[in-house]
């Protein structure tokens, strides 16, 4: 497990960059995740972004796309838009959880 | 007496009751299993039927055989759990009360749930599924008359039921066309939702390389949007456009909608359980085994066969008033056909990936882990007899349920 520094402080990270500890994110070091992916953070971004933080507390995992999609009812084709090519990894590099893993 | 109930006779529903039935004690327990279907499909042979290779006939059998005969089998079709009351309605109007509940219903594919892909032009007669015994014989015939052109494998999403069955097919089809003779008039493409061929590293290059020495082409991180009757195109949610002349599909597999219907399941209709004994989360009473639960496994015979060996176990201590001591640790093995006789044989579990080595003994195999042989095409073959016989009718087999790491190689 490899740290590094974004936004001016030390974070523990895997080795794609995805934050390993759920208690080192807050909004502003989303912030600095999605500037370094490229991503404009707009109030539909951080809905979906609240609610995988929100549901992996209570689930344990991150949620696959189509669970985001269902229970923060943001339709898969406008988180295509928001998080383009890769949104499932995107949502959840900036939410701070790790990568959804497919099930086998 | 006491009522046990279990939701489904598949593999889990039928190993678990004739394995329950085994160890609780008529006098103090009913045990009853519901289904729709009073046909049971020996389902890993679907594969096969597309290609003429098993006869339609070779995959069933009537339920009640399967059954032990102090096992009742209830014929109807579930429409609500109400566990606040402890009973289960059927869409008949009864009503069956029980103590403990085992959901066992398993998961289906749904081609409803992709716009296009049901539409009446296409299904089944350009589209196909073959994880389902109408599809598999469907397609049996269509590809009986396909001469050439572009044919797609294609995956909604997963977790779907069996995840290496895909790439089996499109083995398989490859060396069909071969023997056909019209290998160079088809066009393979393999479309997946997934970054590469399989979800796990080493797997997903070994599997990917088999895909290229076919010349068959890979489409990865595919999500479908739709599937365009008119000009007979999947379509992705970031507008990738991929035609078709035949496409065979893996629709989005679902649990089934009365799990959701009463408030037990999660987006894909699945039972929430703990990863470790399949308990509810939300009942004391309840489990789901099989296909029907969440675990983060593969949805497979075999995850069904060893996890039902550690909650058989479980249920037993359990419902005595003791604690469950065993723990599922995700364990699957699957043999994977890939053409002319040959085939790959897969061992994993929750945390340790498919590596290369030999099983079941350590060394000596006879299996090879990971890499293509004739035992493991005949391996395959002849699980089918091990399934009816040994597996279903809840006998020991000489499998541990738990993975070992002996006769595998991480580093190789």
């Amino acid at each position: 497990m490899s740290t590094t520094m974004i936004g001016g402080r030390e974070v523990h990270v895997d080795e794609e960059g995805f934050l390993t500890q759920y208690d080192e994110w807050d909004e502003d070091l989303a912030k600095q995740l999605a500037a370094l992916i490229g991503v404009d953070l707009t109030d539909r971004h951080w809905t979906a972004i609240r609610f995988l933080r929100r549901d992996y507390r209570s689930q344990g995992e991150t949620a696959t796309l189509r669970r985001a999609a269902q229970l923060c009812g943001i339709p898969i084709k406008e988180l295509f838009q928001l998080f383009p090519k890769k949104p499932a990894k995107k949502m959840a590099y900036i939410a701070g959880l790790p990568k959804p893993h497919g099930c086998v | 007496m006491k009522r046990l109930l279990i939701l489904g006779a598949g593999t889990a529903g039928t190993m678990a009751a004739n394995k329950l039935r085994r160890r609780l004690h008529p006098d103090e327990w009913r045990l009853s299993v519901v289904d729709q279907s009073e046909t049971h499909f020996y389902q890993p042979g679907y594969l096969f039927i597309p290609f003429g290779r098993y006869r339609p006939d070779e995959v069933s059998r009537p339920s009640r055989r399967l059954l032990r005969d102090d096992v009742d089998l209830i014929h109807g079709e579930i429409a609500l759990v109400e566990p606040d009351h402890n009973r289960v309605l059927l869409t008949d109007g009864r009503a069956l009360a029980y103590d403990y509940l085992v959901i066992a219903t398993g998961t289906t594919p749904r081609p409803d749930q992709t716009p296009g892909m049901a539409d009446g032009r296409l299904w089944r007669s350009s589209v196909f599924d073959f994880y389902t015994y109408d599809g598999a014989v469907a397609l049996a015939s269509a590809l009986g008359d396909f001469r050439g052109g572009r044919m797609v494998v294609h995956v909604v999403d997963m977790p779907i039921k069996c995840p290496v069955a895909p790439l089996e097919f499109t083995f398989l089809a490859d060396a069909y066309f071969r023997e056909c003779g019209i290998r160079d008039d088809v066009e393979l493409v393999y479309v997946t939702p997934l970054p590469g061929a399989f979800t796990k590293p080493i797997a997903s290059h070994r599997l990917g390389s088999m895909l290229e020495e076919r010349k068959i082409v890979l489409e990865t991180d595919f999500m479908v949007e739709s599937v365009d009757p008119d000009t007979k195109t999947l379509v992705s949610y970031d507008e990738r456009e991929i035609p078709f002349d035949l496409l065979v599909t893996v629709p989005l597999n679902m649990g089934a909608d009365y799990v959701a219907k009463s408030g037990l399941g999660n987006e894909l209709n699945y039972v929430a359980v703990d990863k470790h004994t399949m308990l509810s989360k939300q009942f004391p009473n309840i489990f789901a085994i099989g296909d029907a639960n969440d675990l983060p496994a593969s949805k497979a015979g075999s995850v069904a066969h060893f996890s039902v060996e550690v909650f058989a176990d479980n249920f037993v201590r359990y419902v005595g008033g003791k604690p469950m001591l065993r723990r599922f640790d995700g364990h699957a093995n699957c043999f994977v056909e890939s053409g002319a006789g040959k085939g790959l044989l897969i061992d994993f579990n929750y945390d340790t990936e498919p590596l290369p080595g030999r099983y079941p003994l350590p060394w000596l195999g006879p299996c090879r882990l990971l890499a293509e042989s004739p035992v493991n095409h005949w391996g395959k073959l002849a699980f089918r007899w091990i399934y009816w016989h040994v597996l279903l009718p809840g006998l020991p087999v000489p499998l541990p349920s738990h993975l070992t790491m002996a006769g595998k190689h991480p580093e190789e």
